[in-house]
């Protein structure tokens, strides 16, 4: 790709881009959220046109009008988002985008060819079933299989592993190097410095939209790349100020969730949680904690137990009732849970402080007001974007975080209940929310803390609790020698 | 008794009929991701446009053509307002029910009450029809039956063993997946409603030209809501769609079989309309998940869009 420039509304998205890939190398794409690095491979895949630039393959300059164009040049892409059809079997989904797939009987003829490339891969694929019911690493599969079915010479993978758990990470990656024995090319885009240090021959670092370098994998390391990605030095390791505890805030004792499917899934479990405190709560997720925030929030009802905010009970009253009472919650899926995607930016910023005095009177909302607190939150929370008359879906995973992070604490909460903050964000907004989390501890709030990133956990918390199957395995001190077995007991094998 | 009996399954098949053709439309067009609440108004203009050229041509299978291509004709208006403007597809689908029933009304003035000379002829399929009892039910019926029963077979097949059957049903449940492996959303959806208009159409023009055997205004009664009823009943499956259908009409017919039991006919002819009420009250009572309705059902496609 040469000198590749793309604009969206006057702003750069990607500014004199040159990306060449060889075959048989993995290259890897670095950078932070909203540097361009998606918009650059939808360039490639022919989703969008480049305001100016050239892409050749072999030598040849092409224009790529489509994907089905793109296709045909020996392209694939796997989005970051998978493109399936989530009530049809894998079959179908792979008959859809098989370019040659017949008129009549098509699933008859794509089950063979799906039998054989398996085999050649070393897959194993049902492929009578419904991709609902494949997990996501399984699905991920399927989009691979339908690139390489159309012939693809390049593969994009648009941050493959975020949506994967580690063992299935380990498959991908065995998965890559056979397609790189076999001569195919990849582009792995990521911001996750591991990685790429661990799967790719070379890296290209975007900025801004710009290119911030490039560098062989062999001959750099963790810190020079995290320089480039963030354009300055990134803080691995956040200083946590000893602070002693203050009085109690939440009181858990005895409490009983049941889920969705009718399974209790948080069982007996009961703690305190005090001033100028962290409280992290560990796990794999999928083991209680999502219905535990929810129950604490109001969200989920509570079988039986009790929560009390300062001395005050709580139990299964209202959400509203219990944000009144200093109880604020970053949710996770913050995309599904902690934002309405299509309202404006200042809608957003008081989904939940509209009832307040200063926003509105009567039945009306104070729109100057709502506007102006709004604009304190993106000074404050450094969230970029270029109005906040802006629908905020239009806005980054990381920009939306911020925000969601300045509305929950903009009124100085007691207890701020943080499910997964940082999942799938990049290393510098990572860094600036867990600075705010550990303002907040500062400032007399406490932080119950959700998380699956154990590194996360180690900086932040002053204590840990580790959840598995709904119930706490131990409550640690940060001090506590068994610290370094966390991980451990996370997997359930271990009770002390 | 036994006579009874016989000639209220068959009136119940000649009743399920038109309400077959038009479910087998509506399933292939909101498999598409389009929700056509204009049925009804299609319905009324193929039943008119298919009488007025039987009765001026003498030919019944011209009107049937005729009526199918005005169909989909009145039914470009839908497609254009619900996949080119992506207008809300409620609001523009009762406009199409109001303009074709107020349009059929008009051009069918002169027609009212005339009657159609012109007999269709049942078929009577050699030997089936000997059997016993099934015999007259089923193998003693007008063409349309057969054909509604072919096409709802036909079009089960289309969409679940053709690749542009399963182009459609993916626009239906991910239209911008289905777009990024290069089909056309807008074209294949544009089709699933003219195919739609098409089969309500037929259905009207069985209604006039071989059912009643006539023409008055809104002789539809409702007709085309049953079907996207029906639709739902069904599963959006075509073959699911083949016993609902007949089902129904036999709670048409029924009403004529218990009017000597002293009910108020007025609340007989109600049934019908009771029973898919009774039907949409128990399948909303279902998982929705397993529903498996089209998962975009009814929400415009815009390109580029988050």
């Amino acid at each position: 790709m040469n000198a590749i420039s793309k604009s969206f509304h006057g702003i750069h998205a990607n500014q004199d881009i040159n990306l060449v890939v060889e075959s048989g190398e993995i290259l890897g794409l670095l950078g932070e959220n909203g540097a361009g690095k998606t918009t650059l491979m939808n360039i490639l895949y022919g989703l969008y046109q480049p305001d100016s630039g050239q892409i050749k393959i072999n030598g040849n300059p092409i224009r790529i009008n489509n994907p089905v164009e793109s296709i045909t040049h020996g392209i694939g892409m796997v989005h970051q988002h998978f493109m399936l059809i989530q009530n049809h079997s894998v079959i179908e989904n792979i008959a859809l985008g098989y370019k040659d797939t017949p008129f009549f009987f098509p699933k008859i003829s794509i089950r063979k060819k799906v039998e054989q490339f398996s085999k050649q891969f070393d897959f194993h694929m049902d492929t009578e079933k419904k991709v609902w019911q494949l997990s996501a690493g399984e699905q991920q599969r399927v989009e691979i299989i339908k690139a390489l079915l159309n012939g693809a010479d390049l593969l994009i993978l648009d941050e493959p592993t975020s949506v994967l758990t580690p063992l299935e990470i380990k498959e991908l990656i065995a998965i890559m190097r056979e397609m790189k024995a076999k001569g195919h090319m990849i582009i792995f885009i990521s911001h996750k410095l591991d990685e790429i240090m661990d799967i790719c021959d070379r890296v290209v670092v975007l900025q801004k939209g710009k290119i911030a370098g490039s560098a062989d994998t062999r001959n750099t390391d963790k810190k020079a790349l995290a320089r480039m990605m963030v354009g300055r030095d990134v803080v691995f390791n956040i200083n946590r100020e000893r602070l002693t505890r203050g009085e109690r805030v939440l009181s858990i004792e005895n409490l009983n969730v049941f889920g969705e499917k009718g399974f209790q899934v948080v069982k007996n479990i009961s703690f305190d949680l005090f001033k100028n405190e962290i409280f992290g709560i560990a796990g794999v997720s999928g083991n209680g904690q999502r219905e535990l925030a929810e129950a604490i929030t109001g969200i989920r009802p509570i079988a039986s137990g009790k929560v009390t905010i300062n001395g005050k009970d709580i139990t299964n009253t209202s959400p509203r009732h219990i944000y009144d009472n200093g109880v604020s919650h970053v949710p996770e899926e913050r995309i599904r849970f902690g934002i309405a995607p299509g309202l404006f930016l200042y809608d957003n910023a008081i989904l939940k402080q509209h009832h307040l005095k200063k926003f509105s009177k009567r039945y009306f909302l104070n729109y100057s007001q709502v506007k102006h607190h709004t604009n304190t939150i993106v000074d404050r929370f450094k969230v970029s974007t270029h109005s906040i008359n802006n629908q905020i879906r239009n806005l980054s995973g990381g920009n939306i975080q911020k925000l969601i992070l300045g509305r929950e604490i903009s009124e100085q909460p007691q207890l701020l209940v943080a499910s997964h903050p940082t999942y799938g964000l990049d290393v510098g907004a990572t860094e600036f929310l867990r600075k705010h989390l550990l303002h907040l501890r500062k400032q007399g709030s406490s932080v119950l803390l959700f998380s699956e990133d154990l590194e996360e956990i180690f900086e932040l918390c002053d204590r840990v609790a580790v959840i598995f199957q709904g119930e706490f395995m131990a409550i640690l001190d940060s001090d506590d020698e068994r610290f370094s077995d966390i991980g451990l007991m996370m997997a359930g094998s271990k009770r002390i | 008794m036994e006579d009874i009996i016989i000639s209220t399954l068959q009136r119940a098949m000649v009743a399920g009929t038109p309400l077959l053709l038009a479910t087998t439309g509506e399933v292939i067009c909101e498999r598409s991701g389009i929700l056509n609440l204009g049925v009804e108004g299609v319905m009324a203009m193929g039943a008119v446009t298919a009488f007025i050229v039987t009765i001026t041509t003498g030919q019944p299978w011209l009107g049937v053509l005729v009526a199918i291509g005005a169909g989909m004709a009145i039914s470009i208006i839908h497609a254009f307002a619900s996949i080119t403007l992506q207008a809300n597809q409620v609001v523009s689908g009762l406009a199409l029910t109001m303009l074709g029933l107020g349009l059929s009304g008009m051009i069918g003035k002169p027609y009212v009450g005339k009657p159609l000379s012109i007999k269709m002829d049942d078929w009577t399929i050699p030997y089936l029809s000997d059997i016993p009892y099934l015999g007259k039910i089923l193998f003693t019926q007008s063409p349309f039956f057969y054909l509604a029963i072919f096409l709802a077979l036909v079009a089960w097949f289309f969409l679940e063993r053709t690749r542009l059957g399963i182009q459609i049903r993916s626009t239906g449940e991910n239209p911008r997946a289905t777009e990024t492996q290069g089909v056309n959303v807008f074209r294949l959806r544009y089709l699933s409603v003219l195919i739609g208009g098409g089969f309500s159409a037929l259905a009207g023009a069985h209604l006039s030209i071989s059912y009643s055997k006539s023409w008055i205004e809104g002789m539809t009664a409702g007709r085309g809501w049953i079907a996207i009823a029906l639709t739902i009943f069904a599963l959006w499956n075509p073959g699911r769609a083949i016993w609902a259908a007949f089902l129904f009409g036999g709670i048409f017919v029924v009403q004529y079989l218990m009017q000597p039991l002293g009910i108020s006919p007025n609340f007989l002819a109600m049934l019908p309309y009771l029973a898919t009420l009774i039907i949409l009250f128990l399948i909303s009572l279902k998982d929705p998940r397993k529903l498996n309705a089209p998962a975009m059902l009814g929400e415009p496609y815009k390109r580029g869009e988050r």
